[in-house]
C-alpha cells in the first residue's frame, strides 16, 4: 500500500532513500516543518551550523572527502542568500550538492513577504540546476532528479527550493519514489569515442616530451589507479592542478609537483617544452597557463573531460575526448598496451627529457631542505612541512584561501586523492574550518587538519562552538602573519610596497584565548625553535578527542614563490625576491 | 573571424527555462541580438531561435554552454545549413498626402508587405521576411517619416527533409 506522507515527511524520505546520513543546517522560519520531519525520525542526523555559508562548506568538505554529495538545508531570505558563497564554491569546483531552501507560501511569492529571496533567481548562475516546489506530490520525483543531476556528468550544486505550504503537515500525498530517471535533456556522455582515443594512445607513446596535466576531474572520476599506472606504464612525468592535488603520489619519482601560478619550476618548464601536453580532468584555468596565446608552444594537446564546454574553451585542442575519466583511461590503458605489444619500445625512450627536467628540478624552486634557524622567524613553509612531518603525510588537509592555502598545496605531499580539501576555483576565504567539519563528520577516527591564516580564519570562526557541540577533534595551524598575505604579497610586487587595507596588526585578537573561549584547546608559537614541539603537541594522545588551535606566528615579509609573471608564458616565473640568491 | 549565427533550440516547456538561456548570455558576456520563444506542436516543448554573433569558437562554445543547461533538448546552428529565416515587423509610417501615401504603397507591394492598418494620417504596415529585407524595407522609406518599429525577431527552420525534434 502506498503510504501517504505530508510534503516535510516526504522531503526526508526522500532523502533517507538516496542514502543521506547528514543534513547541514540552519532552521528558520518557512524550513519548520521540514525541521519538524527531521525531528520525528532517527535515520538522518542534522548538524546545526552557526551561519549558512558554513553549512554549505561543511556539506562541501563532506563531498570532497568521501564523493557523496553534500545535503543542506536553510529557511528562505538570508538564509538562503547566506548559503550562497558556499553554493557558488561548490560550483566552481564541480562538487556534488543539494542545497535545500524554505520558500515563503507560493501564493506569497512575488508580494516581498517577509524572507522572501528570489532563491531560484538568486542561485541560477552557479548551480548546475535548479528546482521549485510547486506541489508537495511532486516532492519524491524533484529529490531523485536533484540527486541524479547534482553526482552524474560532471557534478555540482542542486538547489531545491520549498515553498512553506508545499510542506505543511495537515496536507498529504502518496510518497511514491521513481524507480530510476530519465529525462531527455540530460544525458552526460560517459563512454569517450574509440577512435579519438585510440589517437590519443598513438600520440602519447609516440611523444618524446610529453606531460600529464590532470585536475580535479580525476579525483572527482575516481580515476587516480588508472592515471598512476598509466604514467608508470609510459614513464611520463606527472602535475597536478591545485584541484587535481592527491590524483599522483606526491613522493613518487614520476611526480614535478603543481603547476601554474604557484607551481614549482620543473612543473612549468616541462609543461612550456613538452611536445605533448595530455590534459586529464583539467580545465585549462587561468591560474594555470598564463597567457594562453604562449601555452606550451610547441605541444600538440590531448583532452580529456567529461564536460564538452571545458574543451577548446581557452587552448585549442589536437585530440578532445568526452567521457568519464575513469571509463576513458581504462580504454586507453588497454589500447596504450596493445600499442606496446605491436611495437615494444625502449625503456629509455624518454631519457633525454628526464634529464631535462632533472636539471630544472636542481634549480631547487620549493627549497625543500628548511632548517629551523634558533632566532630566525618561523617560515610558513617549514611550518607546512612540520605538520606533514608530524602527521606523517596522512592526514586530511583543508584549508582557506592565500599564502598558506599555496604552502601547503606546495609542502604537503598528497598520497592520495580526496585529501586535499581547498576551493580553487572560487578561492573563497572561510572555507577551511567548515570544511574540515565536513571532512571530520564523515571520517571521525581520521586526522583532520586545517591549514588557515588569521584572516580566512575569522571569516568563519564562529563554527568553533559547532566543532564544541559535535566533537570535532580538528586540528586548526593558523599561520600569521598579522595580514592579509596574498593580498600584500600583491602589493609588494606590484604596488610598490603600498600595503592598501591588507594591515590590521594592531587589532588582532588573541586566538589561543578565543580557542579556549568556545571551549578548545589554543596554543600558539612564535620561535621557531618551539615550532615542532608545539605541532606535537597538536597531534599528541592527550589532545585526540580535542579540537586545537595553534596560531603560528611566521614571517610576515615571506612571499609564495615561484610566481608567475603575469602576460607571459608558463616559463616566466619569479623564483624569490629580488637579491636573494635566485632569478 | 565573426560571424552571425542563428541558434534554434528546443527547451523543456518548463518555468524558470527560459530565464536560464537568457541568463547563460548576460552571465559569459555572449551577444544576442534578437530572441523568440514559443511554445511548438508538443506542448511540453518550447522552441527559441536566437541570433547572435561572434567568431567560430565563442559560437561553439555558446552551443556546448547551452547543451549543459539541464533543460535544453536541442541546439541547431540555422546559419550554417540550408534554412529559411523569417522575421516580421510591424512598421507605422506617416502617410498624410495622397502623394506620400501611393508611394508607400507602391513600395509595399515591391516588397510583398501589407497594409494591415489605415487612419488619416499613417499607415501601418506588416513586413515579413529575413533580417536583411527588413532593413532594406526601412531604408526604403525615404522621405516618409518612420513612427514606430517593431520586430518580432528571427524564427527559423531547416530546408528539406531535416527536423530538429527530440
Amino acid at each position: 500500500m502506498t503510504e501517504h506522507l505530508s510534503g516535510g515527511d516526504m522531503l526526508i524520505r526522500a532523502l533517507q532513500d538516496e542514502g543521506v546520513e547528514y543534513i547541514f543546517g540552519y532552521p528558520g522560519g518557512t524550513a519548520l516543518h521540514i525541521y519538524d520531519a527531521i525531528f520525528r525520525q532517527q535515520h538522518i542526523d542534522h548538524i546545526l551550523v552557526r551561519h549558512e555559508q558554513a553549512a554549505t562548506h561543511m556539506a562541501d568538505g563532506y563531498a570532497r572527502s568521501t564523493g557523496k554529495p553534500g545535503v543542506v538545508l536553510v529557511t528562505s531570505g538570508p538564509g538562503a542568500t547566506n548559503a550562497v558563497t558556499g553554493i557558488a564554491t561548490a560550483y566552481m569546483d564541480s562538487i556534488p550538492m543539494v542545497v535545500i531552501s524554505g520558500q515563503v507560501p507560493l501564493a506569497m511569492i512575488g508580494s516581498d513577504a517577509f524572507q522572501e529571496t528570489d532563491m531560484v533567481g538568486v542561485s541560477r548562475p552557479i548551480v548546475k540546476h535548479s528546482f521549485m516546489v510547486r506541489d508537495c506530490k511532486d516532492i519524491p520525483e524533484i529529490v531523485a532528479k536533484a540527486f541524479h543531476i547534482a553526482t552524474t556528468g560532471r557534478p555540482g550544486p542542486v538547489v531545491i527550493d520549498v515553498p512553506k505550504d508545499t510542506t505543511d503537515p495537515a496536507i498529504t500525498a502518496p510518497y511514491i519514489r521513481p524507480e530510476s530517471v530519465k529525462m531527455r535533456s540530460y544525458n552526460p556522455a560517459v563512454r569517450g569515442n574509440g577512435r579519438q582515443i585510440r589517437k590519443a594512445a598513438r600520440a602519447l607513446v609516440a611523444a618524446r616530451r610529453p606531460v600529464i596535466y590532470s585536475g580535479g576531474g580525476v579525483i572527482q572520476g575516481e580515476a587516480s589507479a588508472e592515471l598512476t599506472s598509466l604514467a608508470r606504464q609510459l614513464n611520463v612525468p606527472v602535475t597536478n592542478t591545485l584541484m587535481g592535488l592527491g590524483a599522483y603520489p606526491a613522493e613518487d619519482r614520476q611526480f614535478l609537483g603543481m603547476l601554474g601560478m604557484h607551481g614549482t619550476y620543473e612543473a612549468n618548464m616541462a609543461m612550456h617544452e613538452a611536445d605533448l601536453v595530455f590534459a586529464v580532468g583539467a580545465r585549462f584555468d587561468d591560474r594555470v597557463t598564463n597567457d594562453p596565446a604562449q601555452f606550451c608552444p610547441e605541444a600538440s594537446v590531448v583532452h580529456i573531460d567529461i564536460d564538452p564546454a571545458s574543451i577548446a574553451k581557452i587552448v585549442p585542442v589536437d585530440v578532445p575526448i568526452v567521457g568519464d575519466v575513469k571509463s576513458v583511461l581504462t580504454d586507453l590503458l588497454a589500447e596504450v598496451a596493445l600499442l606496446l605489444e605491436k611495437e615494444p619500445r625502449s625503456a629509455d625512450v624518454l631519457n633525454s627529457w628526464w634529464s631535462r627536467i632533472d636539471v630544472w628540478r636542481e634549480k631547487n624552486g620549493l627549497n625543500h631542505d628548511l632548517k629551523p634557524e634558533p632566532g630566525k622567524r618561523i617560515l610558513p613553509q617549514l611550518a607546512i612541512q612540520t605538520l606533514y612531518k608530524v602527521t606523517e603525510g596522512k592526514a586530511y588537509v583543508s584549508s582557506d584561501v592565500g599564502q598558506h592555502q599555496m604552502f601547503a598545496a606546495q609542502y604537503y605531499k598528497f598520497a592520495e586523492p580526496r585529501r586535499w580539501i581547498n576551493s580553487g576555483g572560487l578561492g573563497t576565504m572561510g572555507f577551511g574550518l567548515p570544511s574540515a567539519m565536513g571532512v571530520q563528520i564523515a571520517h571521525p577516527n581520521e586526522t583532520v587538519a586545517c591549514v588557515t591564516g588569521e584572516g580566512s580564519f575569522m571569516m568563519n570562526m564562529q563554527e568553533l562552538s559547532t566543532c564544541l557541540q559535535y566533537k570535532f577533534p580538528i586540528k586548526i595551524m593558523a599561520l600569521n602573519n598579522q595580514a592579509l598575505g596574498m593580498v600584500k604579497q600583491w602589493q609588494d610586487m606590484q604596488y610598490g610596497g603600498r600595503h592598501a587595507s591588507s594591515t590590521y596588526s594592531d587589532s588582532l585578537p588573541d586566538f589561543k584565548t578565543i580557542a579556549e573561549a568556545f571551549g578548545h584547546v589554543g596554543l600558539r608559537v612564535d620561535r621557531v625553535e618551539d615550532l615542532e614541539p608545539a605541532v606535537r603537541e597538536m597531534f599528541d594522545p592527550k589532545n585526540k578527542d580535542r579540537l586545537v588551535l595553534l596560531d603560528v606566528w611566521v614571517d610576515p615579509e615571506e612571499h609564495v614563490y615561484p610566481m608567475s609573471i603575469k602576460g607571459g608564458s608558463m616559463a616566466d616565473m619569479v623564483l624569490a625576491k629580488a637579491g636573494e640568491g635566485k632569478e | 573571424m565573426t560571424r552571425r549565427a542563428i541558434l534554434s533550440v528546443l527547451i523543456e516547456n518548463e518555468p524558470g527555462a527560459l530565464s536560464r538561456v537568457v541568463g547563460l548570455f548576460s552571465q559569459r558576456g555572449y551577444n544576442i541580438e534578437t530572441l523568440s520563444v514559443a511554445p511548438t506542436d508538443d506542448e511540453t516543448l518550447s522552441r527559441l531561435t536566437m541570433i547572435s554573433e561572434g567568431d567560430d569558437a565563442t559560437i561553439e562554445q555558446i552551443i556546448k554552454q547551452l547543451y549543459k543547461i539541464v533543460e535544453v533538448v536541442k541546439v541547431q546552428d540555422l546559419a550554417e545549413i540550408d534554412s529559411i529565416e523569417r522575421e516580421i515587423m510591424l512598421i507605422k509610417v506617416r502617410a498624410t498626402t495622397g502623394d506620400l501615401r501611393a508611394e508607400i504603397k507602391r513600395t509595399v507591394d515591391i516588397f510583398r508587405a501589407q497594409v494591415v492598418d489605415v487612419t488619416p494620417e499613417t499607415y501601418t504596415v506588416q513586413v515579413v521576411g529575413p533580417e536583411d529585407k527588413l532593413r532594406a524595407f526601412i531604408a526604403s522609406m525615404g522621405d516618409a517619416k518612420i513612427l514606430e518599429v517593431v520586430r518580432s525577431g528571427a524564427t527559423g527552420i531547416a530546408r528539406g527533409t531535416r527536423v530538429l525534434s527530440v
